[in-house]
């Protein structure tokens, strides 16, 4: 039953991470980030490891991810930012202090 | 297989990595993909800290010997590296802001252009 | 390099490293296998100290050193992410707008924030007993105060958190760590030798001598380093842009 858990967990963190490289755009691979953080916090419980487990799902699923969408969003919003064609406008002037996942997706034009 | 696989997953997350690491075009995406090799060392130390049938090392509500547990020193160091990890990665992400804002651009390779 | 080439080396290097870790796995200890000498010295010497989470044990004061030297870590990045990330004379500040919040949000925000808060507490304060510690409780609690964020807006989070504050409790957490070293050397034996206190009754809050105290430097270093990093990148998100006309353009280097 353990080794079932554990495969099954490792597995995930595999496809996890393997999303996490393959998503490109980095708003959206800060999500898979926190799903990865996620399903590692769910492997170290299962390895019975409470305190790390802890850990990385303080770390991995709220705090990495925060860092890097809002440094995207800081990079982004530089008015001649010529990033990869996509961040030329801002959103800076009428800045609206929401989440900002929302605000990053308003950058993408969705 | 179930002796090596944790070991597999965890060459895995880090080859994965470094791939992504290598290839990256935006340098926020890269400091994403150095967070995922992060991970790997954290799966490959808990696996081989953990113990058949073991459970966690705390002795709060386990009376001692009753019960084998798993290591407790793989544990202690891939905890302190999850939260010191994250203020790495800061580190780096504040370089990256520091990079967009002389360059105007997080791409590596028109990075390396500039200096031509 | 052109690109091409570029790749060939990558794929060339990704082969050879894979090679050597899948080798390497073969010949590591079996995984789930029973011999873990220093786990099981571990969790002896912690016994001894009576210390119920061995892990805490491990981390403040079988290993207290090496919880120094990666404290010391994370005080040089938050450090270096301060200096990075000032505001510099081509930047002005902009006063954010007051944001419109959706009652249920704010609602659930504001009743997670004191319970979120309060979790992060307890599990700092419980490190030696149960799974937790001041690495983990801290960024809990730091995390928790930016509920604010979702929940109000931006000034409302600035009310609460003097950065400066957060700075210099940041540096006291690093200090006191140092200093409860020293104070054991003090008392006549090693640095960061948990002598200084008794070890106290098994499985209650005063146990494990000075585990409890560096567990709480290390708690309020970590929850400052986290408030004080957000703030940082926060400000530059949020705040801090780039002045209409700049000086320079970013090519034309000094």
């Amino acid at each position: 039953m353990d080794d079932v858990l554990i495969v099954i967990t490792l597995l995930l963190v595999a496809a996890s991470a393997t999303a996490a490289v393959a998503v490109r755009d980095p708003v959206r691979q800060a999500l898979v980030l926190s799903l990865l953080g996620l399903t590692l916090a769910a492997l170290f419980t299962v390895l019975q490891a409470p305190d790390v487990a802890l850990s990385q799902l303080a770390v991995g699923t709220a705090l990495t991810p925060l860092l890097l969408t809002l440094a995207v969003r800081k990079v982004h919003r530089r008015p001649h930012t010529r990033d990869d064609g996509r961040g030329g406008e801002t959103t800076g002037s009428t800045e609206s202090a929401g989440a900002i996942e929302s605000a990053a997706a308003k950058e993408r034009g969705e | 297989m179930m002796h090596v696989l944790p070991y597999l997953v965890a060459a895995w997350v880090f080859l994965v990595g470094c791939y992504g690491l290598a290839t990256s075009r935006n340098l926020i995406h890269a400091v994403g993909c150095l967070a995922v090799c992060q991970s790997a060392t954290y799966v490959l130390l808990l696996a081989v800290g953990y113990r058949d049938g073991g459970t966690a090392p705390v002795f709060s509500d386990l009376e001692p010997g009753s019960r084998p547990v798993v290591d407790p020193v793989v544990q202690a160091l891939a905890l302190t590296d999850v939260v010191v990890g994250a203020t790495v990665t800061a580190l780096l992400l504040a370089l990256v802001v520091q990079v967009a804002k002389r360059h105007g651009t997080v791409d590596p390779d028109e990075l390396s252009e500039l200096r031509g | 390099m052109s690109r091409r080439l570029r790749m060939w080396v990558l794929a060339l290097g990704l082969a050879g490293l894979a090679a050597l870790l899948g080798a390497a796995c073969f010949e590591l200890p079996d995984f789930g296998g029973d011999q873990h000498p220093y786990g099981d010295r571990a969790v002896r010497a912690a016994l001894s100290h009576h210390t119920a989470n061995v892990v805490s044990s491990v981390n403040f004061d079988l290993r207290a050193l090496d919880t120094l030297g990666e404290e010391s870590i994370l005080f040089g990045a938050v450090l270096g992410t301060v200096v990075l990330l000032r505001q510099t004379r081509d930047e002005r500040h902009v006063e954010p707008a007051p944001a419109r919040v959706s009652p249920p949000v704010r609602r659930y925000a504001l009743y997670a924030l004191p319970v979120t808060l309060v979790v992060g507490l307890y599990v700092v304060a419980h490190g030696q007993l149960s799974p937790g510690g001041g690495f983990q409780g801290g960024v809990v609690a730091a995390t928790a105060l930016h509920l604010l964020y979702i929940a109000v807006d931006y000034r409302a989070l600035r009310r609460i958190r003097p950065v400066g504050r957060y700075e210099v409790a940041d540096a006291a957490g690093e200090a006191a760590f140092v200093v409860l070293g020293a104070a054991a050397m003090l008392g006549g034996s090693a640095f960061l030798a948990n002598s200084l206190l008794p070890y106290g009754e098994f499985n209650t809050l005063a146990s494990g001598g000075t585990v409890p105290l560096l567990n709480a430097a290390i708690g309020m270093e970590v929850a400052s380093a986290v408030v004080v990093l957000l703030a940082r990148f926060l400000d530059q998100a949020v705040e801090i842009e780039e002045s209409p006309k700049p000086p320079s353009t970013p090519t034309s280097r000094e």
